[in-house]
């Protein structure tokens, strides 16, 4: 059975939706190059939960709304968004700048989060470990750089459609409107991270060039109740590299918190 | 029409084999390349001839600001304009410009630019510029921010010259209890104001409204481009109901002048391709940052696919107008033909560029100062309508 997609107002931006499965919800939230298409991973997941994939405000097939500069506006607008589906028990999972958004929201309260899961989060910064710079990556080193398995990196499409670069253009400018300065991170998140009180699993691919492994530790040690797993051989985005380890783990992860 | 002489001021030093190991010249490239020592005598050197500049007869000198390369060696230049401003005498000083989104302080510019303006007793022209892409990536300033921070530096600065302070500023991106400038600018109600760019509909529109009607300075543009930007600055400007005057046009340029065609050819040909392919070069990354341009023009250039940094020859620049080259009398016919059919009643002439060293740079200078420039100074300007004064 397909995903379904849907269009859904909230806080006055338009945003869209794709979502499958039954049980208990999921939320997933996208990293850098949103939310396009359902990939493998969601589906897997969707055996076992109701997974809801939005695409950010600002991203993809969302709108952008005036309201939007900081990643913090999109922490609270998600806090609106799993009001507005009537979520009060959710598993929160995002991946990349999804991750520093997950946190961030998670800071602020954990009322409705049953479970948080931090894949390679942007977010903080590690003093004396050096960031990878996607603005400066031309299409096929960021390609290259994203995945630790050379040749699913090369397997990657280049959008192909005007339409497709456009929504390349789109996410990549919200991406440095969010990220740009200070570079992927909120240099006041790590003092609050503690404010975490939901079951918190990070996972990180050992080979992650963007952000690298040596964040995980940081991360785990900010955040209370939060355990630490490193993918082998694996780039920045273990669920799409290593879908069915990455499953696995979070399948595990949000079941023995239920 | 007026004559100005325009400087880089490049790392000409520059060991011209770095990109075996460096894809730019910009941001990444390690300034283990630069030698102070070499560095020091370039600075004495180029302001000499921005002071000779003065002595020949040129109308105005102008510099400019990019950060973090061997391009142009300017982060402040301000800096330079304060170093001419009290060795020349007669000359306009013009710094075009200062990236206004860069700026996390915009009143320094407006107290800088003021200080300037009052030691020379109003030599001064102020330019404001978005910076090159690369900018974004040497400053941390973010592109996707670059229009909403330049209009609202803009408006403050020009606030901080026209109002009697103090009065508070509030904006998204600036913020200030008190903005009170002292010293105040030496012209009334400001110094002119140009934006310098290399071609685009919006900013002519902003800068042609008759709020404003700024000088528009088309720069390094192919000359079949110039004309067409400078018809759309006239066009937009009768639209609004007046007709744009030639000081309202400026056009910055590259240009060699050499005893003959051929022996100017000569000349300039390696140092014209180093500044083409040595210190121009960056990668697309480097040069459009996200938001730099908006999604629509970014997807024009990605369909072009020809960055900068494809390799170019002197022919190329040549044929396409990009750079004026050959004997007093070819230059002169050249740059009366262009400024009878397009129009612009500034030309910036950059008479330097690249590896072109001190030698060549005086000769270049002195022949286009004698046997050219008499004849387009001759030209008449359409006299200057006063900008409109600022409440």
């Amino acid at each position: 059975m397909a995903h379904q997609e849907t269009f859904e107002t909230v806080t006055g931006c338009r945003i869209r939706i794709m979502r499958k499965g039954q049980g208990q919800p999921l939320l997933f939230l996208h990293g850098a190059s949103g939310a396009a298409n359902w990939l493998p991973f969601m589906d897997m997941l969707a055996q076992n939960y109701d997974v809801i994939v939005p695409e950010h405000p600002g991203f993809g097939g969302s709108a952008t709304p005036q309201w939007l500069d900081t990643v913090g506006d999109l922490a609270h607008f998600y806090r609106d968004l799993i009001d507005h589906l009537g979520l009060t028990s959710v598993h929160l999972v995002g991946t990349s700048l999804g991750g520093w958004i997950a946190a961030e929201l998670a800071t602020f309260t954990c009322e409705k989060i049953k479970s948080l899961t931090l894949v390679a989060p942007a977010g903080i910064s590690v003093p004396g470990v050096r960031k990878g710079d996607m603005f400066m990556w031309s299409p096929e080193e960021l390609a290259s750089k994203l995945f630790h398995n050379q040749e699913l990196a090369r397997s990657v499409p280049q959008p192909a459609t005007e339409e497709a670069v456009m929504l390349m253009l789109k996410n990549r400018l919200m991406t440095a409107k969010l990220g740009w300065s200070p570079r992927m991170h909120n240099p006041h998140l790590r003092k609050w991270l503690h404010r975490i009180t939901a079951p918190t699993l990070i996972i990180w691919g050992d080979d992650d060039q963007l952000l690298p492994p040596a964040y995980g530790p940081a991360y785990r040690d900010l955040i209370p109740s939060s355990s630490l797993h490193i993918i082998a051989q694996c780039g920045h985005l273990p669920h799409v590299e290593k879908a069915q380890e990455f499953v696995t783990h979070v399948t595990q992860f949000t079941q023995e918190v239920a | 029409m007026k004559l100005y002489m325009m400087h880089l001021m490049p790392y000409a030093d520059l060991d011209l084999d770095y990109d075996k190991t460096h894809n730019s010249a910009w941001i990444t490239l390690p300034n283990s390349y630069y030698d102070p020592k070499k560095g020091a005598k370039l600075y004495n050197r180029y302001l000499d001839e921005l002071e000779y500049a003065d002595q020949l007869g040129f109308d105005g000198v102008c510099v400019n600001e990019h950060h973090q390369n061997a391009y142009g060696l300017m982060p402040q230049p301000g800096v330079m304009a304060g170093a001419l401003a009290r060795r020349t005498k007669h000359v306009k000083i013009a710094i075009l410009g200062r990236a206004l989104p860069l700026l996390n302080n915009p009143v320094t510019v407006a107290e800088e630019f003021a200080m300037i303006d009052n030691i020379t007793e109003g030599r001064f022209i102020a330019g404001f510029v978005r910076g090159i892409g690369a900018e974004y990536h040497a400053w941390s300033s973010n592109p996707a921010d670059s229009h909403e921070r330049f209009h609202e530096a803009h408006d403050l600065i020009v606030r901080a010259w026209t109002e009697i302070g103090p009065f508070p500023f509030e904006g998204k991106h600036y913020q200030f209890e008190y903005v009170n400038l002292w010293p105040r600018p030496y012209q009334t109600p400001r110094p002119p104001i140009w934006i310098p760019s290399q071609g685009s509909s919006e900013t002519i529109e902003w800068a042609s409204h008759p709020d404003r009607r700024y000088t528009y300075l088309q720069t390094f543009t192919p000359a079949a481009m110039l004309a067409k930007y400078m018809q759309m600055y006239k066009d937009m400007a009768a639209e609004h109901g007046y007709e744009a005057t030639e000081d309202q046009l400026g056009w910055s340029v590259p240009v060699y002048v050499g005893e003959t065609d051929e022996i100017a050819r000569r000349e300039a040909q390696p140092h014209i391709e180093n500044f083409l392919n040595k210190f121009l070069r960056m990668p697309k990354e480097m040069l459009l940052p996200p938001g730099y341009l908006s999604l629509k023009s970014m997807i024009g250039v990605m369909k072009a696919k020809s960055a900068i940094g494809g390799k170019q020859t002197i022919d190329d620049v040549m044929d396409k107008g990009m750079f004026i080259c050959g004997s007093p009398q070819t230059v002169r016919q050249k740059l009366e033909q262009y400024q009878k059919e397009i129009g612009f009643g500034h030309l910036l002439t950059l008479l330097q560029f690249g590896t072109l060293p001190a030698d060549l740079t005086r000769k270049n200078m002195e022949l286009f100062a004698k046997e050219v420039m008499p004849h387009l100074q001759a030209r008449g300007t359409t006299p200057a309508v006063s900008e409109p004064a600022f409440s």
